[in-house]
């Protein structure tokens, strides 16, 4: 399998404050992949490292096969084309439909019909189970929930080979959630895309997520498919997963683990 | 003493303290006053069975006492609970040094302000280069223009801005021909009044006027629509899409208010007169006719010229600078509030310091 994105020996400074030293990762083509840690760990920073919204202060990180430390300014545009991303909070814009939100890149770089357009829209809707009804309607009029969806539908628009999302499933309750999740399964078996997501919810990284990498102590702690993650003795990793709680709601997965 | 809650009886080579009653939060304030007053010359036994209840604050005030004593003699400590004794381990593993906030010199402080101001000035400066390298971008490839933006806050913070113009400009040519008007009948030399009102309208007032409104009502509003963009991500989402916001957000509201602000003040010269014009009536009885007849006279193009010159090179300023402290807001809601004063404070500023240069450059050149 392809690496689709690998990051090379990370370091992240504010100011005096060091974020990552040394972070090591590598995520793999079609996979689902998590990225947890405790809060401060870096998760978010790391995130914005791989869609350059952040430069690290040293290391290196490439996406679909390009460096980002030394990318031209075309190149850059052209990966940002290549992926799409769904923040914590949506951030649809805020000035905007729903349908205008998801059409606002096809309308910037294609040159599509209107109609082409429309049709695309209503098909993104319908793909993350949105009535088409909401397209005509302000972000500031929908609940937390069709928010992401619309988010989602939004960073879906330019056909991404990589999805980034950030606490996808937080703030929504359990159902909807799992309903999420469940359609990030799909879209990633229907569209061959690339997952990478933050997260702390236990029920996806036990379901959906393929492999992950624990943040803690500024660097990778431990890494690959939850078999292994459970294998670390790590004190995060030990807090995380093996309390009283974890261990009676996924004792059937926990105990998989062991054996290998 | 209050012996309700502690006392002590002294032997010959130590202290007999006992602790009794309720050590909780209503009642640390007591045992602490009948604490001060334990003589510590000899070592202290201190006999904890006498308590009936207790809560993390009577713990908490025996850990510093314990160590206040400590410091000076012998501390024995006898009668405790298991649970009392459970408690003090908790709170003492939880303990943390006391928080002293730093205490910041005057010096230090002026040196920390000085350095942000120039951080702040440097951050500004790497601001313009941005937005030079954009609108330079953009001249060469005029398409990338955003027109549908630009004639959006042409409107908002063009026409919009109309009707408190007209009002603050008739206002002010009002003043000045009052004002003048009382002097220049002294000399009976009442027809200079065109000339005052005129000449100062058109040449600094005008401009002058017009900006300031400007820059409280769409400075403040450039950065707080962009603050909250930032707030919410939006900002963020553009990059990630390929927007550079230079483009999308910065440039036409640039370009939308060096269209504008000229016309605006162009609006407020001819309000600004009619002003003048109608308090010379009044007060002077000069008519409209003699005004007209005279301000064909004394009025030059010139200085019509001059004062429309400021508009565009105010508007890139009041514009330049409420965008960049929209980008300055943080992930908080009251720095909005703080950059959205600090936008229009710095443009007002800068406006009227720029035009004290223009005047004096104008004046150097016999303008």
């Amino acid at each position: 399998m392809n690496p689709v994105i690998e990051i090379h020996d990370v370091v992240t400074r504010f100011g005096t404050r060091t974020i990552h030293n040394g972070v090591n990762l590598h995520i793999n083509e079609n996979e689902i992949y998590g990225i947890l840690g405790e809060s401060g760990s870096g998760k978010s920073v790391l995130m914005k490292e791989m869609i350059m919204l952040l430069e690290p202060s040293a290391g290196e990180v490439s996406v679909l096969g390009k460096s980002l430390t030394s990318i031209s300014f075309k190149d850059a545009q052209a990966l940002r084309s290549d992926w799409g991303v769904l923040f914590q909070f949506g951030a649809l814009f805020s000035s905007l439909t729903v349908a205008e939100n998801i059409e606002v890149q096809l309308k910037e770089y294609t040159d599509i019909s209107t109609m082409m357009r429309a049709n695309l829209v209503r098909s993104k809707l319908a793909l993350v189970g949105l009535d088409p009804h909401v397209g005509a309607l302000y972000p500031s009029e929908l609940s937390g929930g069709m928010i992401k969806r619309a988010a989602l539908a939004r960073a879906l628009a330019m056909e991404p080979k990589l999805l980034f999302l950030d606490e996808p499933t937080s703030g929504l309750d359990p159902i909807g959630a799992r309903n999420f999740d469940a359609l990030i399964v799909e879209l990633r078996d229907l569209l061959g895309i690339t997952v990478v997501m933050i997260t702390h919810d236990l029920d996806s990284i036990f379901s959906i997520v393929d492999r992950m990498a624990v943040l803690a102590d500024k660097r990778v702690v431990a890494e690959g498919s939850i078999e292994n993650v459970l294998q670390s003795q790590h004190p995060f990793v030990e807090a995380f997963f093996k309390n009283e709680y974890t261990k009676e709601r996924f004792s059937q997965k926990m105990n998989k683990g062991h054996h290998v | 003493m209050n012996i309700e809650f502690l006392s002590y009886a002294k032997q010959q080579h130590h202290l007999d303290l006992s602790a009794k009653g309720e050590w909780t939060l209503n009642t640390v304030l007591e045992i602490e006053k009948a604490l001060r007053q334990v003589p510590c010359d000899k070592k202290i036994i201190w006999d904890f069975s006498g308590v009936s209840d207790f809560d993390s604050a009577g713990i908490l005030l025996f850990v510093e006492y314990y160590k206040r004593f400590k410091e000076e003699v012998d501390v024995e400590v006898l009668g405790y609970t298991k649970k009392q004794k459970e408690m003090y381990t908790l709170l003492n593993k939880n303990r943390q040094e006391s928080i002293i906030p730093a205490k910041i010199g005057m010096l230090e402080n002026l040196g920390r302000n000085t350095l942000e101001i120039y951080e702040d000035i440097k951050d500004f400066i790497t601001f313009l280069g941005h937005l030079f390298t954009a609108m330079f971008q953009v001249f060469l490839k005029p398409k990338n223009i955003r027109f549908k933006e630009i004639v959006y806050h042409i409107k908002q913070s063009g026409f919009n801005a109309l009707i408190i113009i007209g009002l603050t400009a008739f206002l002010v040519g009002m003043v000045i021909a009052y004002q003048g008007s009382v002097q220049l009948a002294k000399f009976g030399a009442d027809i200079f009044i065109v000339d005052t009102v005129a000449i100062s309208i058109t040449r600094e007032l005008g401009p002058m006027i017009t900006a300031i409104v400007i820059a409280g009502r769409s400075g403040s509003a450039y950065t707080a629509e962009i603050g909250a963009m930032k707030i919410t991500e939006e900002i963020a989402a553009m990059r990630t899409m390929g927007f550079d916001p230079y483009y999308f957000l910065v440039l036409p509201r640039v370009f939308a208010l060096m269209i504008a602000l000229p016309l605006l003040i162009f609006f407020a010269d001819i309000i600004g007169i009619l002003g003048g014009m109608v308090a010379a009536k009044m007060q002077l009885g000069i008519s409209m006719t003699q005004f007209t007849d005279r301000l064909y006279e004394v009025l030059e193009v010139k200085h019509y010229i001059l004062g429309m010159i400021k508009g565009p090179m105010f508007a890139f300023l009041i514009a330049a600078i409420g965008c960049y402290r929209g980008f300055q807001v943080s992930n908080n809601t009251e720095s909005i509030g703080l950059h959205t004063t600090a936008s229009v404070v710095n443009s007002i500023f800068l406006v009227i310091a720029f035009d004290a240069l223009f005047s004096v450059i104008f004046t150097e050149l016999d303008l």
